[in-house]
């Protein structure tokens, strides 16, 4: 079957529980997310939406898949572009992995079909803030301040 | 082999290496490669590229998959923005400024 995928691969020093909560709590999130946080339950079913600063909501979709602290699965929707609209629902799943002194956070992000927008939109993002993330976890600072965005 | 994948030196050393740079070219233009379908690029043994290919995967720039019997190679690129910010943006930022400066006051003086 015709997909595209793309795979990020971090491993962060912190435990699985803490990597969890910062994937999760909205406060966190807008540390490393450059201002984003996202808006949820983050249980099985409940719906899923990705907020800016500015109030506007570009991706949203729902929960499929909750097992803290190891695997989240969000049905991702973009609502904002109209030709990323289109494309309609991407797989986004997290999955962490304690190693050592290290959580594994894997990030694989899939969608029905060849040559996607939206997964090139998003795989542009993704490397910045999980590097955001890393250092946030492991030092308390984040490297890139959300003035930074290009 | 944890130990290793946050090491500097190791994903320096896999990228010191024209077979392995073309491995991540390779899979930059399409993610998502079995063994052979990057064998068929690269003038090496199907030993070889498995080598290049556990050394990538050691580095974590590359990242692997099972789908079904077929395992499939993903380029992941946090190593090389950590290595981008680490390694060039902080070096970048005083030069990028200090040229600014000078074209101000070049034109400045041109005024």
């Amino acid at each position: 079957m015709p997909r595209s995928t793309f795979v990020y691969v971090t491993y962060i020093r912190t435990t699985p529980e803490q990597l969890w909560s910062a994937l999760t709590d909205q406060e966190f999130q807008k540390q490393y997310w450059f201002g984003v946080h996202c808006e949820s339950e983050w249980t099985p079913g409940s719906s899923w939406k990705m907020v800016h600063p500015d109030g506007r909501i570009t991706d949203a979709g729902e929960i499929l898949e909750s097992d803290p602290p190891r695997r989240l699965v969000i049905r991702w929707r973009h609502e904002d572009k109209p030709e990323l609209k289109a494309e309609g629902d991407s797989l986004c799943t997290m999955e962490l992995e304690p190693t050592g002194r290290a959580v594994k956070l894997s990030i694989t992000h899939t969608i029905e079909r060849e040559s996607s927008k939206l997964i090139t939109a998003v795989s542009g993002g993704w490397p910045r803030i999980i590097s955001n993330l890393k250092s946030l976890l492991e030092t308390g600072s984040t490297i890139l301040a959300s003035g930074s965005k290009r | 082999m944890t130990k290793h994948l946050q090491d500097p030196d190791l994903l320096f050393h896999a990228l010191a290496d024209p077979s392995r740079r073309k491995l991540l070219d390779l899979l930059y233009a399409r993610d998502g490669r079995t063994l052979s379908e990057l064998c068929e690029h690269l003038d090496m043994t199907r030993q070889g590229v498995t080598q290049h290919l556990d050394l990538l995967e050691a580095a974590n720039l590359v990242a692997t998959m099972r789908r079904g019997r077929e395992k499939l190679h993903f380029l992941n690129p946090v190593p090389l923005q950590e290595l981008y910010e680490r390694w060039i943006a902080k070096f970048e930022r005083p030069r990028l400024k200090a040229l600014d400066d000078l074209k101000k006051r070049l034109e400045r003086e041109h005024a």
